[in-house]
């Protein structure tokens, strides 16, 4: 049990896959300006993560590894989190509309969405088992989450800042990130 | 809206060129520009997966329905992938260490999907090279022109195939610009700049 929990803390602070990896920046970026579509996006990713982390292993471990087609990990992987994708957006239409609402619009976007696939790859690279992938992919999710929604929080305090001109929106942006980013290093030490 | 070839070639190293004017592909940005030669590394592969799907998605244009066109898209830019994947594995092993999981995630860079989806899918062949060819340049330059200035602050020395002293020993290397909050920063800061030079 105790490995689980240094594991999940080493993903959620330490290895942060927004502030640390740099896995996923581009909808960090872009949903970060507003607390509601942040905290969908949130949602849709941990939603998303785990089942694409636990598919995915289980697809190279009995599919890929099996028929010596490890080389094709890049395509398998893409269409799995792709069609998974789409039919969690159907699944969720047809049965549970209100958490479709939520989530509707930020589905589609996942798909390029780097830290699903990167989150994915750690697992089959770092021959994590099915437990620790499940583990991890949650943590990893649960890390996106909460710098996202930091980061939207901050974000919006700025929006009613002065900012000097040629600093203005994505440039600002960053380096807010920048800061967040050097409060999670501080967790350095700790695993 | 008929633009020469040159043109488009050109728009990739000034107008449209990411990770700064066009804000996307920013994770390799970020992630690997620890040095220069990673980036213009990065920036390579990159390049080279862009032209050629560029290049196949626009041949294929008028074949593919315009229903699924993402997915084949998507499966047209792994294919170009995996071939990256497994040549720099084979001929250049410490720059793929380097680089490590971000060269099987191209596959998800935002550039690369969204000049298949943008331009390629409604051009013919020749411009579609032409921007494919000019967007990758212009990433690569980015790269490497951020991965320099992190690793002469953070470390000093530039890599360009060998390592080169440049501020002697006797400097303190700020060790911020290396490690992950400072790439942030950096990018911030060199985009702040980008729109002091490039007031319009």
């Amino acid at each position: 049990m105790g490995e689980y929990f240094i594991l999940a803390i080493s993903c959620i602070l330490v290895n942060n896959i927004l502030l640390a990896q740099f896995l996923g920046n581009c909808p960090f970026l872009g949903t970060s300006k507003r607390m509601e579509t942040a905290v969908g996006m949130s949602m849709a990713v941990i939603f998303v993560l785990v089942m694409a982390g636990l598919i995915t292993w289980i697809i190279y471990h009995f599919v890929l590894t099996k028929f010596d087609l490890e080389y094709l990990r890049t395509i398998a992987f893409i269409l799995v989190i792709a069609s998974l994708v789409q039919f969690v957006e159907m699944f969720l239409k047809k049965s549970i509309p209100a958490l479709y609402a939520g989530l509707g619009i930020f589905l589609p976007l996942i798909t390029t969405n780097c830290a699903v696939m990167g989150v994915c790859i750690i697992n089959v690279d770092k021959d994590y088992s099915f437990m620790t992938a499940l583990v991890s992919s949650f943590s990893y999710a649960v890390g996106f989450g909460l710098a996202l929604i930091l980061f939207a929080g901050v974000r919006e305090r700025i929006l009613l800042s002065r900012v000097p001109k040629p600093l203005e929106d994505t440039s600002i942006a960053l380096v807010t990130a920048g800061v967040l980013s050097l409060t999670f290093f501080a967790f350095k030490g700790m695993v | 809206m008929a633009k020469s070839i040159s043109q488009e070639f050109v728009k990739g190293l000034w107008d449209e060129i990411p990770p700064f004017r066009l804000v996307l592909g920013l994770c390799p940005a970020l992630a690997v520009t620890t040095t220069m030669k990673n980036g213009v590394g990065m920036g390579l592969a990159t390049t080279f997966v862009l032209v050629c799907s560029n290049l196949l998605v626009s041949l294929m244009r008028n074949i593919i329905p315009s229903k699924v066109r993402i997915a084949c898209f998507i499966i047209i830019i792994a294919t170009f992938v995996i071939v990256t994947e497994l040549v720099m594995q084979a001929y250049a092993y410490t720059l793929f260490q380097n680089l490590g999981i971000f060269i099987p995630l191209i596959v998800v860079n935002c550039v690369v999907l969204g000049r298949s989806e943008a331009f390629a899918s409604k051009n013919s062949v020749l411009p579609s090279l032409a921007d494919g060819m000019g967007i990758g340049l212009g990433f690569t330059i980015a790269l490497g022109l951020l991965g320099a200035v992190r690793e002469l602050i953070g470390n000093g020395t530039i890599t360009v195939i060998n390592e080169i002293q440049v501020f002697g020993p006797s400097f303190e290397p700020f060790e911020f610009m290396v490690a992950p909050p400072g790439a942030f920063v950096a990018l911030g800061l060199m985009l702040c700049i980008m729109n002091i030079i490039g007031k319009k």
